[in-house]
């Protein structure tokens, strides 16, 4: 699955950091049917965590009410130079996955 | 038309002017759609209205795609914080949008993302805060062209 | 020289030119904006990727010939369509990636409207985003250019209108919801929020002909190309938005 995430690249220690991340994924809702009258099953992303340093910082429960491509913005506090991990999987079972680094300074 | 006739006639029109033809605002508050759901989410416990901002455009572009964001108000300390905020529906199919979870390390108590809005409706945001207690914030959002039913 | 000249023939360009995102709201025009947010940029991300993949069966990528498609794409995406030395007929930058990988990467062109073409289109032309649309209109490309000048002035469909009464007679009055726009494609491939996905040009001017109750034309159909012939010298110094946001 193509995703992008963004992060600062480097923050001051404490800092509150805006946290972003952009799916590339149709969040079917098994409500449409294609040309020839099937029923396209559902299937979208439902499950979204996010750990920085190896915590878990956030974490999202998704549905077929999140729009298309999904994009969710949160924050977190800026503690420790390392990495940020994305993890998500969708209905059918498909995972996802992306990550960032970020440089604390102070 | 008989004199006892028109009488009956009459009689039922003002019956009718004095009954609303669609429950105003008091009548809405009664029979809250969200009432049940919330009940489930919240095991029965008051939802308080306020600390909640729900920030979305008062006229949607489109069902499909329509930008949101919630903000709570508090103080994120690891005694004072927002553990959740959930999103709800008065109209889509599936009334439970999304449940976000935070913590104290989340320095501020907002989350933004895109949502699908199957026609005009109120969008509601229920957060939970670190001693248990549910506040929320809604939003009134016009949508001319719906998601979610719309097969084209 | 005939490319863009003051001819008393030519019909008349819309004026101020203006852009199909001035006509959109102001959350679509901020999500355009939003180089993170802007859902197109997935495309223009998976592009990327592609540049870089080997393709066909010479095993070559993409970035093997052209290197930093930023610096080597940059003004590419202004010019299309053109018509094509080598194969003699007008193409749009989605064919003009296709003859590529036929000839230089001996690979299968990619299949008109498919996610990887959009994917590499958007890439493509993601370098000229900002530069003006500098479509030439020449001897080789006259026809072309008058038969999609034709169309846009045909009416067409149950509706039997042409492209004209909506975009030149009625640009910036309200159909139902909707700003009327200018009918330009200086945005695409555009990630429109109707359709939930990135789409092309042609894919927009079909919805049009569907809106008109009006066969829509297949994909690669050279009345489409046409059209988009004309429609790039009719938004002539237009900036390249692409990835665009429309609703």
């Amino acid at each position: 699955m193509v995703a992008r995430v963004q992060i600062p690249q480097q923050a001051k220690r404490g800092e509150v950091i805006e946290v972003r991340i952009a799916i590339q994924h149709p969040m079917e809702t098994g409500f449409r049917f294609d040309l020839l009258g099937r029923a396209i099953p559902k299937n979208v992303i439902n499950n979204l965590s996010v750990r920085y340093n190896g915590a878990e910082v956030f974490r999202a429960e998704l549905g077929s009410g999140i729009a298309a491509n999904p994009y969710v913005q949160f924050c977190t506090v800026a503690e420790a130079s390392g990495e940020f991990v994305f993890e998500w999987m969708d209905d059918a079972g498909q995972r996802g996955a992306e990550r960032a680094s970020i440089t604390i300074s102070g | 038309m008989g004199a006892p006739a028109r009488r009956r006639f009459i009689s039922v029109l003002a019956g009718l002017a004095a009954a609303p033809l669609w429950p105003g605002r008091a009548a809405r508050a009664q029979d809250d759609p969200f009432a049940p759901l919330l009940r489930k989410i919240t095991g029965g416990a008051t939802v308080n209205p306020g600390r909640v901002t729900v920030d979305t455009p008062r006229l949607a572009d489109n069902g499909h795609s329509v930008p949101l964001k919630v903000s709570v108000v508090s103080p994120m300390t690891a005694a004072d914080h927002v553990r959740s905020i959930t999103l709800l529906s008065g109209r889509n199919p599936r009334p439970l949008i999304a449940t976000f979870h935070l913590g104290p390390k989340a320095g501020r108590p907002e989350v933004a993302t895109r949502v699908r809005l199957n026609g005009s409706q109120r969008v509601l945001a229920v957060a939970q805060l670190s001693d248990g207690s549910y506040w929320s914030g809604s939003a009134e959002v016009e949508v001319t062209e719906s998601a979610c039913l719309d097969a084209s | 020289m005939l490319a863009c000249s003051a001819n008393a023939a030519e019909p008349q360009k819309p004026a101020p030119l203006k852009s199909g995102v001035e006509f959109t709201s102001e959350d679509v025009r901020k999500l355009q904006a939003d180089d993170f947010a802007n859902p197109g940029m997935l495309w223009v991300a998976r592009g990327a990727k592609l540049w870089g993949e080997p393709a066909g069966s010479s095993g070559k990528s993409c970035a093997a010939c052209h290197g930093d498609a930023a610096k080597s794409m940059r003004g590419v995406a202004t010019r299309y369509p053109r018509v094509d030395p080598g194969a003699a007929k007008l193409v749009n930058l989605e064919g003009r990636i296709n003859l590529c990988r036929e000839r230089n990467q001996q690979a299968e062109p990619l299949k008109l409207e498919s996610d990887e073409l959009l994917a590499l289109t958007a890439y493509v032309a993601y370098p000229s985003r900002g530069l003006p649309v500098a479509v030439a209109v020449d001897p080789q490309n006259r026809k072309n250019f008058e038969r999609g000048r034709d169309l846009y002035f045909r009416r067409s469909g149950q509706m039997n209108m042409a492209c004209t009464h909506c975009h030149d007679r009625n640009w910036g009055r309200q159909l139902l919801g909707d700003t009327i726009s200018q009918g330009h494609g200086n945005g695409y491939p555009t990630y429109r929020l109707e359709w939930q996905t990135t789409g092309s040009l042609q894919r927009r001017i079909r919805a049009c002909f569907f809106g008109l109750r009006a066969e829509m034309p297949p994909y690669g159909a050279q009345d489409l190309l046409d059209l988009e012939l004309y429609l790039g010298w009719r938004a002539s110094g237009l900036p390249i938005e692409t990835p665009g946001v429309r609703r």
